[in-house]
């Protein structure tokens, strides 16, 4: 991704709430046509930057423009090309699925006749059109994380913010939203989502930043990411008991480094096999060994010490 | 209908974009209220209320008081006395029900605001275009509430169509005053006090009594209530003695939508746009 116009561009962001800073001092950049993700753990200032770029929240310092204008000044003629795909799904409960789509249009002023066309075409794409008549209260989870998308496109904008698209969807319901925003990024649609799941970021971002305490602690594309900031296997051990520390000092010097987490042990390395028949080498019985590729969670882990979802 | 607030919007927020992005939010009412088909309960009762008020006191208790002496002199029944109040509290009861209850609940619990101001349409919008379909629910009431006043004989057919905007304005005001204060509100509970107050208010706006026979504390108190206002503008209205002095009422009536639309923008912008 190079040379495209930049879209959103944000300078030094912040979002104060009183003595609480939720955004501390950002720099982002989404050019046309990308999927740029925001990656990072509950409280780490994701939603807090998706509403300012949504224009419903201002910022309390910093620069931000977004589509070449002032969100403070040009706020409905911002949001007028903006879709939004907030958290929890917020769909009219009054309405059936194909009135939530066509009473949606009207507020960004699209006559009559074009929202209930494009309302149409919206349920077939997100594959709710045999549901077109159904009240929200019947529709299970992942069809109204559906609506709630079709219903951010329904002014066919030029920018579309997901904030969590799939958090809390079963796995099926998942891969039928992410197989779909796919489909909106082939179609040349700008995304922005944000996610504390490493494989949708994986999946669906050509380029994104990990957030952490308000603050973006590293910027790449996924594989870039993962090559700075991880080796490219990483070997998973258990020993079914919660004393850890005893065999991290066993394990030292196997791999590049070695990660101590509350029920398992992660040795990073290249050579994954390699490093774990060293472990048996050293006489050590893991009740569990796991060898597979790095991910965006261990480059999370390693930047900020701590896992992206909280296994607890 | 739509056209009507579309224009009546475009006059106060003196913009055409903006009167259409607040129509949408009244037609939202209207395509909820079409699907809903429970509404019409809603409808049903706020114009039952009054009108069993109307037979019972009016005509029962009429029965007790007699005739009512008019401002100009007239003496007319007590219930030709009685209907433009307990209209006028039939706008007061309809805009107070779908401004503060439902408003709240669409705020608060429906979340259908987050939503709606990720679109162009702005707080002020909202409030206007909620107000919009208050004053359409009005309309419903109060005209069915005037055609029983023409039935009944207590005013003319004519006089009852000048009453009309007189009482769609009594639902306008404390359709403002209800969204202002739906804002404030934290928790179910505070409703009770909108009750109490309304209820009072109703009592005590010079809706059965003329307010000269009020002590006169009560009679300078009254003067704050929007009610008592729109009680006495309609009832000039129906009973055929309007004055200049009326105006005075008008203006009140006025700057409690004022107010209230204000107020209520304001505080919809703090709590939904942080």
């Amino acid at each position: 991704m190079d040379g495209g116009e930049a879209l959103i561009r944000a300078r030094g962001l912040v979002k104060r709430f009183g003595e609480f800073t939720a955004v501390d001092g950002i720099d982002v950049e989404v050019r046309k046509g990308e999927a740029f993700g925001f990656l990072g753990p509950n409280g780490a200032g994701k939603s807090s930057t998706m509403r300012m770029i949504g224009c419903v929240s201002a910022p309390t310092g910093g620069e931000l423009a977004i589509l070449g204008m002032d969100p403070l000044r040009q706020g409905p003629a911002i949001r007028a090309r903006l879709g939004v795909c907030p958290q929890e799904d917020n769909l009219d409960i009054e309405l059936t699925a194909r009135e939530n789509l066509t009473t949606y249009a009207r507020y960004f002023g699209i006559p009559r006749a074009t929202a209930r066309r494009r309302a149409d075409q919206l349920l077939e794409f997100v594959q709710l059109a045999d549901r077109a008549g159904s009240k929200v209260d019947q529709l299970s989870g992942g069809m109204r994380r559906r609506l709630t998308i079709a219903r951010s496109l329904v002014n066919e904008p030029d920018i579309v913010l997901l904030d969590e698209p799939t958090t809390g969807l079963d796995p099926q319901a998942r891969h039928l939203v992410w197989e779909r925003l796919f489909r909106l990024k082939r179609q040349g649609t700008t995304l922005v989502l944000t996610t504390h799941y490493m494989d949708e970021a994986e999946q669906l971002c050509d380029r994104l930043v990990v957030m952490d305490g308000g603050r973006i602690a590293a910027e790449g594309s996924p594989r870039e990411l993962i090559e700075q900031h991880a080796t490219r296997e990483v070997v998973e051990l258990r020993f079914g008991v919660t004393a850890l520390e005893p065999f991290a000092d066993k394990l030292a010097g196997i791999g590049e480094r070695l990660e101590l987490l509350p029920d398992r042990i992660l040795l990073y390395a290249d050579d994954g096999d390699a490093a774990a028949a060293e472990v048996y080498a050293r006489n050590l019985s893991p009740s569990g060994v796991l060898v597979r590729r790095a991910s965006l969670e261990d480059v999370f882990l390693h930047l900020t010490g701590r896992t992206l979802v909280e296994t607890g | 209908m739509i056209m009507v607030t579309t224009a009546v919007a475009r006059v106060l927020a003196g913009d055409e974009l903006r009167a259409r992005r607040a129509a949408a939010v009244t037609e939202r009412n209207l395509v909820a209220f079409r699907t809903g088909g429970t509404y019409w309960w809603l409808v049903v009762s706020g114009f039952a209320e009054p009108l069993l008020y109307l037979l019972a006191i009016g005509w029962g208790v009429g029965a007790l008081v007699g005739d009512m002496e008019l401002p100009d002199g007239r003496v007319v029944p007590y219930l030709t006395f009685l209907a433009p109040a307990l209209l006028a509290a039939a706008a007061m009861n309809g805009a107070i029900a779908e401004s503060t209850m439902n408003f709240f609940a669409k705020m608060k619990f429906a979340k259908l605001y987050d939503s709606v101001l990720n679109t162009p349409v702005t707080p002020v919008e909202i409030a206007f275009g909620e107000l919009g379909w208050a004053m359409l629910r009005g309309a419903m009431y109060t005209g069915a509430f005037l055609v029983v006043m023409v039935v009944l004989d207590v005013t003319s057919p004519v006089r009852a169509l000048a009453a009309f905007p007189a009482a769609l304005l009594v639902g306008f005001a404390f359709g403002a005053l209800g969204m202002a204060f739906a804002t404030l509100m934290r928790s179910w509970q505070d409703f009770d006090y909108v009750g109490i107050v309304q209820f009072a208010v109703f009592l005590f706006s010079g809706t059965f009594v003329p307010v000269a026979s009020y002590p006169v504390a009560m009679q300078v108190l009254v003067q704050v209530s929007p009610l008592y206002h729109g009680v006495e503008l309609i009832r000039s209205i129906t009973t055929g003695t309007v004055g200049w002095g009326h105006l005075w009422h008008l203006a009140y009536l006025l700057a409690a939508v004022v107010l209230g639309l204000a107020v209520a923008a304001r505080r919809m912008a703090r709590l939904l746009l942080g």
